[in-house]
């Protein structure tokens, strides 16, 4: 039988450091231009290039070596949209046949009324804004990228919705991958502790609502800045069980 | 600063003390501006440089769009305070010059090709100046373009070498800058050994140029270390 789908499936090669990993290095910081290692057939991941068979890291991060591939996953750095990437974007302009939707990214994207709406929509006869208006969020898929970079969304999508009220919280985009988890083992467990509903927008951008807010944003601001850690999943888990100090929260802010 | 009658060596020591290849004390650090996506400040001595980057971000207008890849723009300017002098504030002939040196020597470490029409920003402004600003400034660009994450071939470490009295010196600071027979700004990608920015004022011989060559060379793979040091040290601090 086949596997259901969820939405978190891609996260289960992302994740950053949970202890299965083989890596030759563990958390070596790597600096652009540093040697990393020979190619010896291996596939080449993200911020790294190749020179004559020798593998340099592109960007400042962290060296994941393993057996088939070799990775650096970078500190900081904007969100690129890539396709089927799930992000949370918000409705910018409401043109004639689709919006343009900001998914903080340097590029906008652009959302179609065919692949926004389910039901057919005469856009000679009616305005499309009663569907999404300016400053609407949408839960929503990166359905196209072309080579320069024209951005399409899709909202035929498992998962993909207007989102109602809530919260807003921007990450960096290099950490969602942690803040998700192993197929979503992370995110899931803090939303079975809090009862909150959370969108994870892997362009960085989160979007909450439920009693416990502020739970979940200092769950996920402590992830962002501890990313590197082993068993922070067990860390945020007595995290959330005490007793949840809002003052305090902001206390650990300002000290930073 | 006018010219001196001064001798620039006494006892076969620089003004400052120093020996001929000796550089000035070089602090670095990065991370120094909360709202810049990348900064980092660098010392070499008294002359001080704080360089702040941004982006990749939309490029406006548009017509300056590249589909093919992303740009960099690079803005190096002096804070009026920085010189004894006041310098005049805004552009004029010598930093639209820097700026377009100190961007050709960034660009060619840069992988923008993954950011097609955008365009990452590079802001220098010289803080203090005592010589050798320029390269002091590409010191720093280069920390903060690597701490923002923008993907590059290597970082780029610049210093300037030269020759007074007759004796080739290396780091060059403000009097020595001024009086010099002849100074040398250079830059390369340290791993890779490629000069991406090599400008000469005065008169050298072929020899005499080769030679300071491989001094800048020998001192560009000194800043290199503390560049790298720099960097490590910043995040490991972040990961506790």
């Amino acid at each position: 039988m086949k596997k259901k789908e969820t939405e978190y499936d891609e996260y289960i090669e992302m994740d950053e450091t949970d202890s299965d990993k083989k890596e030759i290095n563990p958390r070596e910081i790597a600096v652009p231009g540093e040697f990393i290692d020979e190619k010896k057939g291996r596939k080449l991941g993200v911020g790294v290039y190749a020179e004559d068979d020798k593998i340099f890291a592109k960007v400042l991060g962290i060296a994941f070596i393993e057996t088939n591939e070799i990775n650096i996953i970078p500190m900081s750095g904007v969100y690129i949209p890539r396709i089927n990437d799930r992000v949370v974007g918000i409705i910018e302009e409401v043109q004639i046949s689709g919006w343009l939707v900001n998914v903080n990214s340097p590029y906008i994207s652009y959302l179609p009324v065919s692949d926004g709406v389910d039901e057919f929509v005469d856009t000679n006869r009616m305005d499309i804004s009663r569907f999404f208006d300016v400053g609407d969020v949408i839960y929503c898929k990166v359905s196209k990228v072309t080579r320069d970079k024209t951005v399409r969304v899709s909202m035929r999508s498992l998962g993909a919705r207007k989102l109602y009220g809530g919260t807003m919280l921007k990450v960096k985009p290099t950490k969602v991958p942690r803040i998700i988890g192993k197929g979503g083992s992370m995110i899931n467990m803090i939303k079975n502790k809090t009862g909150c509903s959370i969108y994870v927008g892997k362009n960085g951008v989160i979007w909450i609502r439920g009693d416990q807010k502020d739970k979940v944003i200092e769950a996920i601001l402590t992830i962002e800045r501890e990313s590197h850690i082993v068993g922070l999943t067990d860390k945020i888990e007595k995290l959330l069980s005490e007793k949840v100090n809002i003052e305090s929260v902001g206390e650990k802010s300002k000290k930073k | 600063m006018a010219k001196t009658d001064e001798k620039l060596i006494v006892n076969g020591k620089r003004l400052d003390g120093r020996a001929f290849d000796e550089m000035r004390p070089i602090e670095m650090e990065t991370s120094i501006i909360g709202r810049a996506d990348g900064s980092a400040r660098v010392a070499f001595g008294k002359t001080e440089a704080m360089a702040s980057t941004y982006g990749p971000r939309k490029l406006y207008p548009r017509f300056l769009q590249e589909s093919s890849t992303g740009i960099l723009r690079c803005r190096y300017n002096m804070a009026p305070f920085s010189t004894e002098d006041r310098v005049r504030p805004g552009r004029n002939r010598r930093s639209i010059e820097l700026s377009k040196v100190i961007r050709l020597a960034l660009e060619s470490s840069t992988f923008l090709d993954d950011f097609p029409k955008t365009v990452v920003d590079v802001f220098i402004e010289i803080t203090q100046a005592d010589g050798s600003t320029r390269v002091t400034g590409i010191n720093a660009a280069s920390l903060a373009l690597a701490s923002s994450g923008v993907p590059m071939r290597d970082l780029i470490t610049a210093c300037s070498v030269g020759k007074i009295d007759g004796k080739l010196v290396s780091d060059l600071n403000g009097i020595e800058d001024n009086n010099s027979e002849a100074d040398v700004a250079f830059a390369m990608l340290p791993t890779k050994e490629i000069i991406t920015l090599l400008q000469m004022d005065g008169i050298l011989t072929k020899d005499e140029l080769f030679s300071l060559l491989e001094n800048a060379r020998e001192n560009c793979k000194k800043i290199y270390e503390t560049q790298r040091k720099v960097l490590k040290e910043r995040y490991k601090r972040e990961l506790k």
